[in-house]
């Protein structure tokens, strides 16, 4: 595949393009231990958003992997999860606001250290969908690429340190016209003990056909139903 | 599981919602929401708004990564996307309610059920509708408490809509901690066993 773009998010870095329908979006944990919050919204409808609980409910899952696909609201997708070499992402524990980066991490300020400081990845999404022209109505339960949490049998979530080592990564094919906004501020249920800042590479390939024995296609029968309604979708919409 | 230290007959505000139908309402800091499964096994999709400004809304992440855990019961805190404390669970004699499972569409019932289900009736339908009424929008139907409905997740990651832990006669009640608004669509889903494949009323009361 061709890839027709890279580049390199620090730790705590935020990024938001629209990436075409078809391409594929590879992220690489560059150091081991990193986390990249993720929304997605239709490029042309932008109240069409990535929705974490039909996601879950239409695979029966608690997390994502590859063979995942990643359902909006609407009952079609927008993304399917066609490389792994992590196989547990995060979905369910959001992002971290600004109150619990300072009462876990402390306060480091831009005066006191430049871009190093500490942000929290409420305020890297929100300052990303502004440009976009969208804001806090706009923010849903996120994704949290290379991040692991789980539950007992009663409900109570732990994070798993060291899910993800140096030189994972996860590749999603954008399966409409995609706004993918993303930042690299650390899972919200990571532990203290200092302000972890990790890299990650960010990739875009333009990516081949999907083909009938397609493996996020056939994991499940509700993602056939949903790539048929998406499919629906743009052959009413758009002539390609 | 925690007993109400209320008395149903000194509530200030009754209404039963029937089945596929919505309510909105505010609750005024202090007051007290009870939400009562008259008939057993009903799901009440049920979204909270600070009221008069929609921006701040009940946020189902910000809910699990707070309390650092799925379930919904009796001392969990409703945290909105901003962390603050929309309402307190004081009381709940059900003992677990979900709020990863979101509420059904028309379009959702199409993924998981057949092509065939589109016209089905859905809560995100009636959601748009209370929400229209309430000066709001599509954006501004963000993902939902299920109260009542049993969705249990295993330490290897297994998600299911499993059969209702709730009974005729069980209830919720939550505590107001600022001016909110509550917005209930009733679930009308035939399709799972989310109401016991019977959908039926619920009960609003409000001290």
């Amino acid at each position: 595949m061709k890839r027709i773009y890279e580049t390199n998010l620090t730790g705590a870095g935020m990024w938001s393009k629209i990436i075409g329908r078809g391409k594929i979006l590879k992220l690489t944990d560059l150091e081991g231990g990193a986390n990249v919050g993720m929304m997605l919204y239709n490029a042309n409808e932008r109240t069409e958003r990535y929705n974490m609980p039909d996601t879950l409910k239409g695979q029966q899952v608690f997390y994502l992997r590859q063979g995942i696909c990643l359902h909006t609201d609407m009952g079609r997708l927008i993304g399917s999860i066609v490389e792994d070499s992590v196989g547990w992402h995060d979905t369910v524990c959001g992002t971290s606001d600004a109150g619990e980066v300072k009462a876990k991490y402390g306060e480091l300020s831009y005066q006191e250290a430049h871009n190093d400081w500490y942000r929290s990845g409420k305020d890297c999404f929100l300052i990303e969908l502004a440009k976009w022209g969208m804001g806090e109505k706009d923010w849903m339960p996120n994704l949290n690429f290379f991040s692991k949490a789980v539950t007992d049998e009663k409900g109570a979530l732990s994070y798993v340190a060291g899910n993800s080592k140096a030189g994972d990564s996860v590749s999603v094919r954008l399966e409409m016209d995609a706004l993918v906004v993303v930042n690299t501020c650390q899972h919200p249920l990571s532990p203290g003990g200092g302000y972890v800042s990790t890299p990650v590479l960010l990739e875009v390939f333009e990516g081949d056909p999907v083909l009938e024995d397609d493996e996020c296609l056939n994991s499940h029968p509700e993602n056939k139903r949903a790539f048929r309604n998406t499919e629906d979708y743009h052959q009413l919409g758009f002539s390609r | 599981m925690k007993e109400s230290e209320q008395i149903v007959e000194a509530a200030g505000y009754k209404s039963v919602i029937g089945a596929g139908d919505y309510w909105w309402k505010e609750i005024k800091a202090g007051e007290v929401l009870r939400i009562h499964d008259l008939e057993g096994n009903q799901a009440a999709d049920t979204l909270f708004y600070r009221a008069g400004d929609l921006a701040e809304r009940y946020s189902a992440s910000d809910t699990i990564k707070k309390q650092g855990g799925l379930y919904l019961s009796a001392g969990s805190k409703l945290i909105s996307n901003r962390g603050n404390v929309l309402l307190e669970i004081i009381a709940d004699t059900c003992g677990r309610h979900d709020t990863l499972g979101g509420a059904c569409s028309r379009e959702s019932n199409t993924m998981r059920y057949a092509l065939e289900k589109e016209p089905m009736h859905a809560c995100r339908d009636s959601f748009i509708r209370g929400m229209q009424e309430m000066g709001g929008g599509i954006v501004d139907i963000t993902c939902n408490i299920n109260f009542f409905m049993n969705v249990p997740v295993t330490p290897a990651g297994e998600l299911s809509f499993a059969d209702g832990i709730s009974a005729p006669g069980r209830y919720v009640e939550m505590r107001a901690e600022m001016d909110v608004i509550a917005l209930i669509s009733n679930c009308p889903q035939l399709n799972n066993p989310c109401n016991g494949w019977n959908p039926t009323p619920v009960e609003v009361l409000v001290w």
